[in-house]
């Protein structure tokens, strides 16, 4: 189930990291705000939409139990353990990852996603997010969360990607490399240009 | 060159019965050589504590070739000690510098209860085994080796999965004691001979829920126990086992 919803979260990262990065045509956001207006009103978006929560609470909640289940694995730990020398510290840290991405989630959504829907339940109108953008990001401390929430994603996708494969079965010498590589490649690309919105709104670079 | 003054501080796991609480305690040992193997350090400073009406530190050993599977010490924080390939009895003290304080503790799992000092209970890989880890065959003579036709591709994959010594190193060094490397090395090397074909399907099932029943956990794909497998089990094994489980869970009446 991990694997699943995590392969089923990453393919979101897509279309919102897509959607967003219209902001950089430069246009006062009018092609930003055509799509955002698409995924906020479109039946089929918002019943996706829908599915994402449920995606993110299956995720989660399957996470709390597999490490509820491993920690009682082991009730007596080592004196002293080297687990550098077996494995990388983000493919052992994805517990803690995770809750830095899932805390950033949270004010991510406070920012953006509840407002805007709480505005349509009661108004009927949709906020304009590129400007809510401009205001968010003016102020550096938010950038700097959005950054670290960026941060925390390249290292849970650079782990993520690629051992949802070996975990549903995909292990092959002749595709693992490509999985591999695609699998780094994802996770460049999406962290970079996420944390790419803020930093260039901050600078007055996007109008 | 070898050595033969080296002065060693080790910290060992004393803990008296499974009941007991156990603690490290500090040894000296002295006029090791850099060619002695690590157990025979511990042969060496066992004598030592029998001699001075101490009771010597118990820990598993059998073969001392490296192919047994029955030693199993925690060295400075890492499964048979810090070379890759090797298990303890194969680990040298021209490994460590004259010196060294070096920290030996058993295989921590809930699935592996200590039985005294470094040795710990180790039947639940049987009782795993015990549950699928076989094929069936009838009385009677052999069957003609040549009879069943086993393509050299299938019989490496096969050899290379059974390689498994089963000592438990990738669950010591799993952060989730996961018996998976383990698991999948038999469920491999059977799913891919001819042999194991009849019993295929169950085997995995049986395995995998014998092996929840003991207390292992699960994997999260560290790879900790590949690198440091003494055989250099693969974890492409535990790739194998999840396809073989979903095709069988999928079609479990």
């Amino acid at each position: 189930m991990m694997a699943l919803t995590g392969l089923f979260l990453i393919t979101f990262l897509i279309v919102h990291a897509g959607i967003n990065a219209m902001i950089f045509f430069n246009d006062g956001g009018e092609t930003f705000a055509h799509w955002a207006h698409f995924m906020g009103t479109n039946l089929i978006i918002r019943t996706m939409e829908l599915v994402l929560v449920a995606g993110f609470v299956v995720h989660i909640v399957d996470a709390l139990l597999i490490t509820k289940h491993n920690k009682a694995a082991r009730p007596v730990q080592y004196a002293y353990s080297n687990p550098n020398a077996n494995s990388t510290w983000y493919s052992r840290s994805m517990g803690l990852l995770g809750t830095i991405i899932l805390l950033f989630l949270i004010i991510h959504a406070a920012h953006f996603w509840i407002p805007n829907r709480y505005n349509q339940f009661t108004t009927g109108e949709e906020l304009n997010l590129f400007t809510r953008m401009q205001d968010t990001f003016s102020h550096w401390y938010v950038v700097v969360i959005y950054v670290a929430g960026c941060f925390s994603l390249f290292w849970h996708l650079m782990q993520g990607f690629k051992t949802a494969f070996q975990t549903l079965g995909i292990n092959h010498p002749k595709y693992n490399p490509l999985i591999k590589n695609v699998g780094i490649a994802f996770s460049v690309i999406i962290s970079v240009l996420f944390a790419s919105m803020p930093i260039s709104m901050f600078f007055n670079l996007v109008h | 060159m070898s050595e033969n003054n080296m002065k060693i501080t080790l910290k060992v796991w004393r803990q008296r019965n499974n009941k007991a609480k156990g603690a490290l305690e500090t040894y000296k040992v002295d006029e090791v050589s850099s060619d002695m193997s690590f157990l025979e350090m511990f042969d060496v400073l066992n004598d030592k504590l029998i001699r001075e009406g101490k009771d010597p530190i118990a820990f598993d050993h059998d073969c001392r070739e490296g192919i047994c599977g029955m030693c199993s010490m925690y060295i400075n924080g890492q499964p048979h000690g810090p070379l890759q390939g090797v298990t303890t009895c194969q680990l040298h003290m021209r490994s460590f510098k004259d010196g060294d304080t070096i920290v030996v503790e058993p295989w921590r799992a809930k699935a592996f209860p200590v039985i005294k000092d470094l040795v710990v209970d180790r039947s639940a890989f049987d009782r795993i085994i015990a549950a699928g880890g076989f094929i069936s065959v009838n009385t009677g003579n052999a069957q003609d080796a040549n009879a069943l036709p086993i393509s050299k591709e299938l019989a490496d994959r096969a050899f290379a999965a059974a390689a498994c010594i089963g000592c438990g190193a990738c669950v010591a060094a799993c952060k989730n004691s996961s018996a998976m490397l383990f698991v999948s090395a038999k469920v491999t090397q059977l799913s891919l001979l001819p042999q194991g074909e009849p019993e295929r399907q169950s085997r995995v099932l049986d395995m995998a829920a014998q092996m929840d029943a003991e207390g292992f956990g699960s994997c999260t794909n560290t790879g900790a126990c590949e690198a440091e497998c003494p055989k250099g089990i693969s974890v492409s094994n535990i790739a194998h086992m999840n396809r073989e489980f979903f095709a069988a869970e999928l079609n479990k009446k």
